[in-house]
């Protein structure tokens, strides 16, 4: 199967193999395949120093059950300390004073006025911005401070005894603006006389969670574009094709809108920079703290105990985490500087909008042809608006074509956000497969079994056909005689095998048997510290709640980003490494006292067992009062996948049952049900903690939230959440979880992550097709608010097959 | 300082039960917006103490700020003394005066009520609610309905169903939640829904907040 070339963990795959170091390596017999269909063994050579292979859950004690999360005792009774909770001695409040217009050039920023304002103990103004794209040739536009690109970008700051000082005096600092034309509109901004957003060539860097663009792409006007993928004649696959479909379909922007805002709090102190920060990568803020303060790594230190959500635009220190380092540096205190709820929908990041035409050229037997996508879509004065991921990697084809572009446009920069590109290309995608379906007369199913070559999601599709929900649907569409329709429609979603070899982690045995693991790794929601836990119980028998687990501190060996459902995957084979090794250690740190040789030592249901059968089993932590030392340790770092050629994604796929009502235009999501995998789950409650998560934020993204910029002004008009609609309790579906647990014989935990693939990429083509079931009428843009649904509705859509 | 510092006796005795003096303009206001969805009945005996509402009282009493002044707050069972700004919210006297930092602020304009606290036993979104309207009254935390022995039993179902993810609006549901089984021990979904339908989770938790306050409003039921 293709693989999607152009993301951006390529890197880490590629460091992967090159760090294949190991010499001796050993046979072993792993499981592979869903129990209850297609489970087997197979053969993988590993390295000596790997653990015995892990059996399938069902034969595991801690590892693939459902304790309670690690720290769910301090998010219920408010104990946890996020980083807008940190407070320190003497610490200061800092606010952002922000552009107020979209476009234009600073002449001058007087901040005397703020800088006496009481209270004030430091201004900062911004000279180099972060985030947005960059132009390649910054001689094209001479100015002393950055180019305001968009309404909101932050210009200076203040910080100052309390939050309500430093917001006052924020308000006294004055800007002078030359300002320069602007747009904000996608489809005008690639308008041959648009006003530039850019003046020249720009680029926008990725980061651990995705997003920004390849280099080397050309730009015309605002259209940074096309990223070009050819493979076999695209051309000549449609005139094989014995039947086109072709379709445009729209996607509108949306924000991440995380609880917790972006924010850090900064300490500087000569010897050492200490940034709490609300992040996805530890090691990000680190990395973007040392490089940009020219700081050796050793002397910043990044703690994430807790943080309340990301969802792909928490990676790296961003302007909040360098501005409040210098206020820290300039005022000699630690500074406080948490994002409010404006500017976090305004400057962090979001989701690029898309346009695409999507034709689908295909044989009477389902056999695609020839798949060709032409996507624009505006990811701001930012890059990264492709959305060609599930056209190239969902379906066999005979060719493909893709060209995605993106278009600047006067508003803040994207950011990744859950499987970026994905919802959007998915929506296209799975639309139109429907409709090809229907065009030649084949079930959805059948079809999919046709053409989609992933193993896994045959047997979802089988899951999914023997649904009580999904033989309850009429594939006649339309059938309802009433005002009120109901439909079920399908979708399926695809990502991929990415990891992080950023993965180190240490565990400690304690001569009174507690056990403990660091990793600068952060918990972002997903639980991760569950995981570790289990991870240790595990090896050494001890509940998952008795295990120490310290994390989100750079202080403890790195830990991976993040981002693209790297964590799990990446880090987990890490920890269970050192926890074995540690065990080893163990043993032969008791072995003297029990009288036995290292190597006639099992540790095992949390007892110390002799092999020869010298003594009774001892409980671990009787034999732990042995150890001749005080602790034993081990750091263990993330080993290449064993069988690197067997390339995997991921996906699921997921129904959703709707009722539109089609005089109000209101569609009502009634039931999903979602069948998804990711390798060997290792906490299933919390994997569906996360699917319900990614099928609701999908509904959301599907029916209401939409980013609105005033085309007259160039600010964004909705920047709260009250204007900013996303999903609560009143449109959350009953949804069913299936877990399909698949083995793939990768790792010393055969794990993967569930972010991306969790429900997010097929929520709105699912809801499309189910639509398209209840009314008959196919509706290509989103949000599908009721005015979008009723002009639909009235309107029978033109197929564009006929052009 | 002000030398118009109210003294504690000009303020209301904390906890007061005696009747309070007709609303002023500024009640409606929070009536609807600084109230949860939960708490739909009036917020009573709620003083505001704005230069609008002085104007509108008898002649007597003084006027407070813009400076700090002192006032005494009940929370949790407990008085703290403490100054402030008039304009202080109750979500920033507890977070930042008093450290509480359970209560957490998101939106900051009461559509998200990840900042839901108790005042007597009614939810009101604390980011909305003027710390100085808080006098007089009792103010229900997340730290205050939980000992370190023991968890609130709502809370323990929420760990057991996981009903959290980053976490972020877990303090904010359970107060939701919590006040809902005070004031109906047998809720169905459909009311577990009203109670937190002004509750945000970008996360997504909400189909286990529902489980997680059914099954606790069960287990109270067969206690009791």
């Amino acid at each position: 199967m293709a693989t999607h070339t152009t993301n951006p963990y390529s890197d880490a795959i590629l460091s992967a193999a090159a760090d294949a170091t190991e010499t001796t390596t050993k046979t072993v017999s792993m499981p592979i395949g869903i129990p209850g269909y297609t489970l087997h063994e197979e053969k993988r050579t590993v390295p000596t120093s790997e653990p015995p292979v892990l059996p399938v859950n069902k034969d595991l004690d801690y590892i693939g059950k459902s304790p309670e999360r690690w720290d769910g005792n301090a998010k219920v009774t408010g104990r946890a300390r996020y980083t807008a909770d940190v407070q320190l001695p003497g610490m200061l409040y800092a606010r952002f004073v922000n552009a107020s217009i979209p476009h234009g050039k600073i002449l001058s920023i007087d901040t005397s006025a703020a800088e006496s304002h009481p209270g004030v103990k430091g201004v900062h103004v911004i000279e180099l911005l972060l985030g947005a794209a960059v132009l390649h040739d910054p001689s094209l536009e001479r100015s002393k401070y950055p180019i305001v690109r968009y309404a909101g970008q932050p210009i200076a700051a203040v910080a100052a005894t309390t939050p309500q000082a430093a917001e006052e005096a924020a308000a006294k600092v004055r800007v002078k603006y030359e300002a320069l034309p602007f747009v904000v509109d996608a489809d005008l901004a690639r308008e041959p006389n648009a006003p530039l957003v850019f003046p020249g060539a720009a680029d926008q860097a990725g980061t651990a969670g995705g997003g920004g663009s390849a280099s080397g792409i050309p730009q015309t006007g605002n259209v940074h574009g096309p990223s070009v993928r050819k493979h076999g004649d695209a051309e000549q696959g449609f005139k094989d094709a014995d039947v086109i479909v072709d379709a445009r379909y729209t996607t509108q922007v949306q924000t991440h809108s995380a609880l917790e805002t972006h924010g850090v709090v900064a300490d500087w102190k000569p010897e050492l920079l200490t940034v709490y920060a609300s992040t996805q990568g530890t090691a990000s803020v680190r990395e973007e703290l040392a490089g940009f303060f020219r700081l050796p790594k050793s002397q910043v230190r990044v703690i994430t105990e807790f943080m309340g959500g990301g969802f792909g635009a928490k990676f790296g220190a961003g302007n909040p985490g360098v501005v409040a380092a210098e206020l820290s540096r300039k005022t000699g205190a630690p500074v406080h500087l948490m994002l409010n709820r404006e500017e976090e929908h305004l400057s962090v990041g979001n989701r690029p909008s898309s346009d695409q035409r999507l034709r689908i050229g295909a044989k009477k037997d389902g056999t695609i042809t020839a798949i060709q996508l032409i996507s624009y879509g505006t990811a701001g004065c930012g890059t990264g608006a492709g959305c060609a991921g599930p056209a190239t990697n969902l379906y066999k084809w005979a060719s493909l074509h893709t060209e995605e572009n993106d278009v600047f446009i006067n508003a803040g920069p994207a950011a990744a956000f859950r499987a970026p590109g994905h919802p959007q290309g998915a929506f296209a995608l799975e639309q139109s497969i429907d409709e090809l379906a229907a065009r030649l007369n084949l079930d959805l199913l059948d079809l999919r079994d046709r053409i989609d070559e992933n193993p896994v999601r045959r047997v979802q599709r089988q899951i999914i056909r023997e649904s009580a929900l999904w033989k309850s649907r009429n594939p006649r569409p339309n059938a309802d005689p009433g005002p009120i329709k109901r439909g079920v429609g399908l979708s399926q979603s695809v990502w991929y095998r990415h990891l992080s070899m950023n993965c180190g982690a240490e565990v400690r045995v304690h001569k009174d048997g507690s056990v403990e693991v660091l990793s600068a790794v952060q918990d972002i929601g997903s639980g991760i510290k569950t995981v570790l836990a289990q991870i240790l119980a595990e090896q050494f028998g001890v509940p998952p709640g008795k295990v120490s687990v310290k994390i989100g501190d750079t202080n403890y060996p790195v830990g991976p980003n993040s981002g693209g459902s790297v964590t799990t995957a990446s880090l987990t084979p890490a920890v269970r490494d050192a926890a074995w090794q540690a065990a080893q250690k163990f043993l032969a740190s008791v072995a003297p006292a029990l009288g036995a040789a290292p190597a006639d030592l099992t540790l095992t249901g949390g007892m110390v067992r002799s092999v020869s059968g010298k003594f009774q089993p001892v409980p671990f932590r009787t034999a732990a009062a042995k150890m001749n030392t005080d602790e034993v340790s081990a750091q263990a770092k993330r080993i290449p996948d064993y069988d690197p050629s067997k390339y995997d994604t991921y996906g699921g796929v997921d129904i959703a049952e709707v009722s539109v009502d089609t005089e109000a235009g209101r569609i009502h999501v009634k039931r999903v049900l979602a069948v998804h995998d990711c390798g060997r789950p290792m906490n299933p409650a919390q994997i569906i903690s996360q699917i319900n998560g990614g099928v609701i934020q999908g509904i959301s993204y599907t029916l209401f939230e939409h980013r609105l910029l005033d085309p007259n002004y160039g600010i964004m008009v909705n920047s709260n959440l009250d204007k900013y609609k996303i999903a609560g309790s009143y449109e959350v579906p009953q949804i069913e979880v299936q877990l399909t647990e698949s083995y793939i014989g990768q790792s010393s935990t055969d794990a993967s992550g569930i972010g991306e693939a969790a429900g997010i990429i097929s929520a709105a083509a699912a809801i499309g097709n189910a639509v398209y079931n209840a009314t008959g009428v196919r509706i290509r843009q989103l949000p599908m608010t009721p005015a979008v649904v009723l002009a639909a509705l009235n309107q029978p859509q033109p197929s564009m097959e006929s052009l | 300082m002000s030398d118009h510092q109210p003294s504690q006796k000009e303020l209301p005795e904390a906890p007061s039960t005696a009747p309070t003096p007709a609303g002023i303009s500024r009640r409606g206001f929070l009536k609807g917006a600084g109230i949860t969805a939960a708490g739909t009945a009036l917020l009573e005996g709620v003083q505001g103490f704005s230069r609008e509402a002085v104007a509108s009282t008898p002649k007597g009493v003084k006027e407070f700020g813009p400076e700090p002044f002192p006032v005494t707050l009940h929370i949790n069972g407990k008085e703290h003394a403490l100054q402030i700004e008039p304009r202080t919210t109750l979500a920033d006297a507890l977070r930042i005066q008093l450290n509480m930092t359970g209560t957490k602020v998101s939106c900051d304009r009461g559509v998200c009520s990840s900042c839901t606290v108790l005042l007597d036993r009614m939810p009101v979104n604390s980011c909305m609610t003027l710390a100085i309207d808080a006098v007089g009254h009792h103010v229900t935390t997340i730290e205050g309905i939980s000992t370190d022995e023991q968890m609130h039993p709502l809370q323990a179902a929420f760990v057991r169903h996981d009903a959290m993810q980053c976490g972020f609006c877990t303090p904010g549901m359970v107060m939701s939640c919590v006040s809902l089984l005070e004031k109906n021990p047998h809720p169905t979904e459909a009311d577990v829904r009203y109670a937190v339908s002004g509750n945000l989770c970008r996360c997504g938790t909400y189909p286990k907040v529902f489980a997680a306050t059914l099954d606790a409003a069960s287990q109270l039921a067969r206690k009791a």
